[in-house]
């Protein structure tokens, strides 16, 4: 009986140790399993789909871009029209360049017409937030990302957002601030 | 056998007196009575926690305990009633019992039964200690959840390594109870012979040695997350906290049937014997059990519906959820049809028997309630769920306990319990017991959350009627402590039958049972 018992006792204490490695096992099969059948997958969850974007209506969006007449630049868009709808994402690209023989400082101011779409413009990123300094003869490319508001007027089917550059006058730090234009 | 027969002729002998004699003792009454004491006290140390819980929830608003302070009382609750009261009864039960219902001279390893035994009060120890270190006890849940569970103090270390003592002081004493059920009956008890609380526990120490050990691996996982830069669970390293919760159900579904099927044993043996009837369907009872032990290893994720899964998943694991009411329905009716047509007496266990029976099938309801998903995400972590887990582990796991001790003290200590006593501890306790946890289905289906230290005015009246419910239920447990001792220093002799409708090895022996029995096997026709 004492042999039996000794038996026993080995076939129990594996499945012991089998079960306390089996929990372990667990782990991958989780994963697995995730993997498998696409539940808890992290893309998903990290890029959660935007939900806002009103895609009965199509927005006609037009691009201006002048320099001053005081500023020897070069300045345009690199699309002139793009139909998005409201609430999408949307980036758009200026080209910029230098003509003169030094370093100038702009800044690029924006209208929109109508007027009363600026308030539905919301700009993500844009070189008009900053002072843009151009060193002799450089020419640079420029985005605007912006989702336009889906709260904006239905009729509303036409938005021409136009920028102006003007001379910022700022010649002392023109110099100073051509070394940090690589971050730009 | 021989090496169990030589270890008690040394016992015979030079019998060590005093605290030696408990320390060291191999027999399987000692280690019996030892994990029902152990049991017995912690019953009134987490009963105290229960009553200082629901002291504090007579009314809105904080009086005697503040928000953490809660919280480690409602976690260490649940750990201590679980792990320390309801798992070591049965343990003492199946130590006296098995042996005696089996004819074996004792358990199969009874060094190795004295072990599982001792380390279980360092692993209560180890839990008590942690209400003084710095941040107090783990406040977590005894469900011992990450993120909470990976950020707490040093008692969260204490508490992972209370946990692995316990589970190995389990499994221990489930490979003991294996063996000996399988290597140790008498010439002649088949096992379709056998007493049906010899098949629980047979089944429910399968259920330990394979679940387990699976906790005490997702437990060292939280014990890597804290202390070794592992990230099994620590979502800002890659892990997922949601496996934890997957890993942990899969060991604690089972466990939730762990905590009833020994309670189904008993209520068999005590049933029959009051209603001088055989058994009703001993077949089915056994298939019963067989069936609820396997369905719960796949029906987990029931715990944690509002995770977030599949709705194909939500239905597999509602519908297997469901499924389990048959079996458990079939050990119902069977209970009911031994008892009809019997004749019935009324003494204390039967009294308790018949309760675990009414007040278990209401439990059972409501669990069926709480298995419909789309019920569920509305209940989900609501006082309903306490209400539910109270009825089947109160008045189920418990309540058998009682009955058990009720039905064979007398035989344990060769006198009767004072029946008077015990009827007013089974009355105080059944009406006590719905008194607290009626009214939580009502506050839970209104909305309140479980696990809160305050809560909105209009929940007031239901939480005043459980609160006083609980004071009556927790104080009527003294009388069962003054029924214990009467009868242990005194009282009626009883006789060896003890019960007139008992059938059984263990009622041919002399009450009290003698230290050794069964060194010969009893042959059984």
């Amino acid at each position: 009986m004492a042999v039996g018992n000794a038996k026993t006792l080995g076939k129990l204490v594996a499945v012991t140790l089998g079960m306390f490695g089996f929990g372990f096992a667990l782990v991958p099969f989780y994963y697995k399993i995730c993997e498998v059948t696409g539940i808890n997958s992290g893309a998903e969850q990290s890029l959660a789909k935007n939900t806002q974007v009103d895609s009965s209506r199509w927005v006609t969006l037009e691009f201006d871009a002048n320099a001053n007449e005081a500023l020897p630049w070069r300045f345009k868009p690199l699309q002139r029209t793009l139909k998005v709808h409201p609430g999408q994402l949307v980036q758009v690209e200026y080209e910029v360049s230098n003509i003169s023989d030094h370093p100038i400082v702009g800044q690029a101011v924006p209208s929109y017409g109508p007027a009363r779409a600026a308030e539905f413009f919301r700009k993500i990123e844009c070189f008009c937030f900053t002072p843009q300094t151009l060193a002799a003869g450089e020419s640079r490319r420029m985005p605007v990302l912006f989702v336009l508001d889906p709260g904006m007027d239905k009729e509303v089917h036409t938005v021409t957002l136009s920028y102006t550059f003007f001379d910022t006058g700022v010649k002392g730090q023109a110099e100073a601030s051509r070394k940090g234009g690589g971050h730009g | 056998m021989s090496d169990a027969a030589h270890a008690h002729d040394d016992h015979g002998h030079g019998h060590p007196s005093g605290i030696m004699r408990w320390l060291t003792t191999t027999n399987h009454k000692d280690i019996g009575s030892l994990y029902l004491w152990f049991a017995l006290i912690m019953l009134f140390v987490a009963g105290t926690m229960a009553l200082l819980i629901r002291a504090e929830l007579f009314q809105p608003g904080l009086q005697l305990t503040n928000p953490d302070f809660f919280n480690q009382l409602t976690t260490m609750h649940g750990l201590l009633m679980i792990f320390g009261v309801i798992m070591p009864a049965f343990s003492g039960f199946a130590n006296w019992q098995v042996p005696l219902m089996l004819g074996a001279p004792d358990m199969a390893f009874p060094r190795m039964n004295n072990w599982a035994f001792w380390i279980l009060p360092v692993a209560g120890l180890l839990l008590m200690v942690s209400f003084w270190l710095p941040g107090g006890a783990v406040a977590g849940g005894w469900t011992m959840y990450p993120p909470l569970f990976i950020q707490g103090g040093i008692s969260y270390d204490l508490t992972i390594l209370a946990v692995h003592i316990m589970g190995l002081s389990s499994i221990m004493g489930s490979i003991n109870i294996i063996t000996t059920i399988l290597n140790m009956r008498a010439p002649g008890l088949t096992l379709m012979k056998m007493p049906l609380f010899c098949w629980t526990w047979l089944i429910t120490a399968y259920l330990l040695i394979a679940t387990m050990p699976v906790l005490a691996g997702a437990v060292t996982m939280l014990l890597t997350d804290r202390n070794f830069g592992t990230h099994f669970f620590n979502a800002a390293g890659g892990g997922d906290p949601v496996m934890f919760q997957h890993i942990f159900w899969f060991f604690a579904h089972p466990e939730v049937y762990i905590l009833i099927l020994p309670a189904f044993g008993i209520v068999s043996q005590v049933i029959p014997t009051f209603a001088r009837k055989p058994l009703f369907g001993y077949a089915s009872m056994v298939y019963a059990t067989a069936s609820i032990a396997i369905l719960s290893f796949i029906v987990w994720a029931h715990h944690m519906f509002t995770v977030g899964m599949p709705a194909a998943a939500q239905l597999f694991f509602m519908f297997s959820t469901m499924l389990i009411a048959v079996p458990t329905g079939v050990k119902v009716f069977n209970w009911v049809a031994t008892m009809w047509k019997g004749s019935m007496s009324f003494e204390t266990p039967m009294l308790f028997a018949i309760a675990f029976v009414c007040l278990f099938t209401i439990g059972g309801f409501s669990g069926l309630v709480l298995a419909i998903a789309p019920v569920d995400i509305q209940l989900h972590d609501t006082y309903y769920v306490v209400a539910h887990f109270h009825y089947v582990l109160v008045s189920g796991a418990l309540f058998s306990i009682f009955a058990g001790i009720y039905y064979w003290l007398p035989k344990w200590t060769g006198h009767m319990y004072n029946e008077t006593l015990g009827k007013w501890h089974f009355w105080l306790s059944v009406i006590g017991m719905n008194i607290v946890f009626f009214p939580m289905h009502f506050l839970g289906l209104a909305g309140m959350p479980r696990r809160i230290p305050d809560y909105a005015l209009q929940f007031t009246e239901f939480n005043q009627i459980a609160t006083v419910g609980a004071f009556i239920f927790g104080f009527s447990q003294l009388i069962f402590l003054v029924v214990v001792l009467k009868t242990i220093k005194g009282g009626a002799k009883a006789t060896d039958r003890v019960w007139e409708g008992a059938e059984g090895l263990e009622w041919t022996l002399p009450s009290p049972a003698p230290y050794h029995t069964f060194e010969t096997a009893p042959v059984v026709k």
